[in-house]
């Protein structure tokens, strides 16, 4: 269901651009500089966006197109801009996304690639990936699933024998969710290829030496043979039949795949753990039975500061699916889960994570903006917000907490460094939630009250 | 070691004493460079953006309206409409069968809602290639809805930040001469490439309150369509950031014969010049020795905890890569003041003469550079052992992996930078980054790497 009444205009948008996704997606591969074949200003406004939330540098190459390109072509500038970069940066891949105007103009960016590759010497040429990414149609999410599946598509070769891998492609979540997620695998004793990793390239310490592409990011060799994997699992509810890293390995290799929603509340990630047994053929071990305890023991402590909050949750529409999955959950009425995204999928994901706990499904609506959200929120009368930082007008609007959580968050530092799935994930937001409607209660009451 | 810059980027950096003076700029970035510069769009958009009571519209698909979305300091004392990021978000089919019906209801749709004072459709890159007519369309909304509804003409690959400056210019432009200006004062001024950054046009207007002068348009800072539309009628335009508005000064003077001064608010110097400079302007002995007193007043005022600043940042080296160049002017001279040494200093949009100027007023050995990028950037602060970095956003990170303290002055700050307050702000944030006790603990200053000190 799409939002109503349809409005033709945009305000304050909850979705960002295509080729974001990508350039992000691009950031996680070892070695790998994100290039965007557009103008300057691409480039440079994605930058300005990703710095503000990860508090990191990202350089993001430009074929930085003028007027002259627009009319004739682009091919020279994008060749000219591989050559730069490859000169500058020394990378072992360059990742290559289109913007709206090369599409528009008609550039034919695989023929340029090739022609590009005919041209130079394999010897001094980084690998080239490219995708596709309009910004007039879809969102930041599927420019990322888009750049994952290219880069599958393009490196990986016919599988060596004997290959006990398992690839994990999360999708877009934070650093410390890769880094959570590398050290559940590492536990199961499975070993991973995990696409992107953007736990090192997108959080790293402080440095001596400034390194032109941060250390980290998923091996090019492991993406090359992901198709001798004994399987990927993918997260996403609602990819539904896009072309993905898994269903790619599938068809190409016949890589058995599983495709669970986000691992985050005690359900979904008890779908995940139990993937996780049946591939390594280990129970879970006992870290994360203690770490799932200890949940159930927070949740039964604090039920009852959440039960029957209403909850608005806003985003991407896989986040919310498993922000939605969580909060029903722990008893937090979900009354609206808006996205900017338009998968068709979105209130049949959320109705299927929801439909045991919850008595009545929430408004799931699918391309909103912030004009829409706070329309509905006039009358639903929420609790709190759930949602990346781009809520906080309409959270000091109602005068109710905002959860950050997801991209962007741009008015706190960390965000980064949150955890979101797992056990440990839902245990953090857990004690936030409850902390947050705990401040607000107290600091609302006239008593004062110093225990709650 | 080895070259930082591409070869075709050697002759936009210069370091003075080497050679004579000599430096190529105002050219487009190279491709696969990593420039820190935006686009035509983001020049018009950083111009406009201010004007509170109009309704700022971006004709595009989603990216462009939605990374500019609420990103400036720029205050308002009343509306707030530009804070709100309106979009036509084009979709494929927009995009093959055209974009004006979806502009027009759009435009329709949004002016119901929000009753502006006047209407900006800004052209994104797209929008130049499918050819949608918006002055047609901006035409037509203009007649039906009573307001003036105005293309700008922004298409990011057009040209770079400057032409989306004088898109800017062109769009105000049209509005300039239609508003009534009785009763305007003999002594007044429009002030122009101000954007009221954390209040600071605020502050700027109250110093020429109590010289006895009349502001009469703020452009853009806290700016309103109304102002804008008589701001024919003042003596004088005082112009700030001359990149993004001597064009429309340059208008102005023209159509209407209205002088104009170039001006800087940022730091001690420069600002005490900008209020003499428009005293002098209007040849009245009682302004003058209102702006001697009010100089003398505000002067006195931050003196001595900028000498306790200045104490313990002397000798400190400073980097200065901004947007446009007359900022960086003036950042050489605050610097001096708190004892500190620039020793690089660029920015995106800079003109010859302005690297000249620069060039002409700072240290030998200073590196000079135009339209940079990380890595060169990165190399220069490590050269040059900098301990604090002058930039926005997009250099932050670049200074802080290295250890390296700084200081934003972009639009995005919330700290008020301008005027006399500002230059003891300025000297407070400095101050705090580079005596923070944090940087022991940075590879650069920590196991025997200290460079710096």
């Amino acid at each position: 269901m799409t939002k109503m009444p349809n409005y033709i205009s945009t305000t304050n948008a909850c979705k960002l651009c295509k080729p974001l996704g990508a350039s992000l997606a691009f950031r996680g591969m070892e070695g790998t500089v994100p290039y965007l074949h557009g103008s300057q200003g691409c480039a440079t406004y994605m930058r300005r966006y990703i710095i503000s939330h990860y508090n990191e540098p990202i350089d993001i190459a430009s074929s930085s197109l003028s007027e002259k390109h627009a009319i004739y072509g682009g091919a020279a500038n994008l060749k000219l801009g591989l050559t730069n970069v490859t000169e500058k940066y020394q990378p072992q891949m360059i990742g290559i996304a289109t913007t709206c105007l090369t599409e528009t103009i008609g550039d034919d960016v695989p023929m340029i690639v090739k022609e590009y590759e005919r041209e130079t010497s394999a010897a001094n040429r980084p690998l080239l990936v490219h995708v596709s990414t309009p910004s007039y149609s879809g969102t930041h999410m599927e420019g990322f699933h888009a750049a994952v599946a290219a880069a599958v598509d393009q490196l990986a070769q016919s599988p060596a024998p004997g290959n006990d891998t398992v690839n994990l492609l999360p999708g877009f979540v934070s650093s410390a969710d890769y880094r959570y997620l590398a050290e559940i695998m590492a536990d199961f004793g499975i070993t991973t290829t995990m696409l992107p990793d953007l736990s090192a390239t997108m959080d790293g310490p402080a440095l001596l030496e400034y390194e032109k592409i941060p250390g980290g990011g998923t091996p090019l060799e492991s993406i090359r043979q992901m198709g001798g994997a004994k399987a990927t699992v993918e997260f996403g509810r609602t990819l539904g039949k896009t072309r993905t890293g898994a269903t790619i390995l599938e068809q190409k290799f016949g890589t058995a795949s599983h495709r669970l929603g986000l691992p985050m509340g005690i359900s979904e990630t008890d779908r995940f753990f139990a993937c996780l047994e049946t591939l390594s053929g280990r129970p879970t071990p006992a870290k994360y039975a203690d770490e799932r305890g200890r949940l159930v023991d927070a949740y039964v402590d604090a039920h009852k500061y959440v039960f029957g909050k209403k909850a608005i949750i806003y985003g991407e529409e896989d986040l919310v699916v498993g922000l939605t999955a969580w909060l029903a959950e722990i008893g937090v009425t979900p009354i609206l889960c808006a996205t900017g995204g338009r998968s068709g999928l979105f209130a049949e994901a959320i109705a299927a994570v929801t439909e045991d706990v919850l008595a009545e499904q929430p408004k799931a609506y699918e391309g909103m903006d912030f004009f829409d959200i706070a329309e509905e929120a006039e009358t639903l009368g929420p609790d709190l917000l759930v949602g990346h930082s781009k809520g906080y007008p309409l959270a000091r609007k109602l005068n109710i907490p905002l959860i950050r959580v997801g991209f962007p968050i741009h008015d706190r530092i960390g965000g980064q460094r949150i955890i979101h799935l797992g056990y440990r994930g839902a245990q953090q937001l857990f004690d936030l939630v409850v902390n947050s409607l705990i401040e607000k209660k107290q600091s609302d009451s006239s008593v004062g009250y110093s225990y709650m | 070691m080895e070259t930082t810059a591409l070869k075709e980027r050697e002759t936009q950096i210069y370091r003075k004493g080497e050679t004579p003076f000599e430096i190529t700029c105002n050219k487009d970035s190279l491709a696969g460079a990593v420039s820190q510069r935006a686009c035509v769009f983001c020049g018009s958009r950083v111009v406009l953006y201010p004007i509170a009571d109009a309704l700022h519209l971006v004709h595009g698909p989603i990216g462009c309206a939605v990374y500019t979305w609420d990103i400036r300091g720029a205050l308002s004392s009343g509306p707030e409409l530009h804070r709100l990021s309106f979009s036509t978000d084009l979709q494929e089919r927009d995009v093959i069968f055209g974009g004006e019906k979806k502009l027009e209801s759009a435009l329709n749709e949004l002016i119901d809602r929000h009753s502006p004072k006047a209407a900006f459709v800004y052209s994104t890159c797209i929008v130049g290639i499918i050819g949608d007519d918006l002055e047609a369309v901006c035409r037509r909304v203009t007649a039906q809805k009573g307001i003036p509804v105005i293309p700008v003409q922004s298409e990011g690959f057009k040209g770079n930040k400057r032409s989306g400056y004088k898109a800017a210019c062109n769009a105000m432009f049209r509005l300039i001469g239609t508003g009534d200006t009785a009763g305007i004062s003999k002594y007044s001024i429009n002030i122009l490439g101000d954007f009221n950054l954390a209040g600071e046009i605020w502050m700027v207007r109250e110093y020429f309150r109590r010289m006895g002068i009349e502001v009469v348009a703020n452009i853009t800072g806290d700016g309103r369509i109304g102002d804008i539309c008589r701001a024919h009628g003042a003596a004088l335009n005082v112009v700030q950031c001359s990149g993004a508005t001597m064009d429309l000064a340059n208008m102005m003077e023209e159509k209407y014969g209205i002088p104009s001064m170039r001006v800087s608010y940022f730091g001690i110097e420069d600002m005490s010049e900008a209020l003499y400079d428009v005293a002098r302007f209007f040849k009245d002995p009682e302004i003058m020795n209102r702006t001697r007193e009010l100089i003398q007043e505000e002067v006195q005022k931050i003196y001595p905890e900028l000498q306790r600043y200045k104490k313990a940042l002397t000798g400190k080296k400073a980097a200065i890569y901004v947007g446009g160049s007359f900022k960086a002017f003036s950042l050489v001279k605050a610097f001096r003041l708190i004892g500190m040494d620039v020793v690089m200093v660029g920015s995106q949009t800079g003109t010859k003469e302005d690297y000249q100027e620069l060039e002409a007023i700072t240290d030998p050995g200073t590196i000079i550079v135009d339209d940079s990028n990380p890595l060169e950037l990165t190399s220069f602060l490590k050269e040059k052992e900098v301990d604090v970095f002058v930039g926005g956003v997009k250099e932050r990170p670049i200074a802080y992996k290295l250890g390296v303290g700084f200081c934003d002055h972009n639009h995005e700050r919330k700290e008020a930078l301008a005027g006399f307050t500002g230059m003891l702000n300025f000297a407070r944030e400095v101050y705090s980054s580079v005596m923070s006790p944090v940087w022991k603990f940075v590879p650069r200053k920590a196991n025997g790497n200290d460079q710096a000190l």
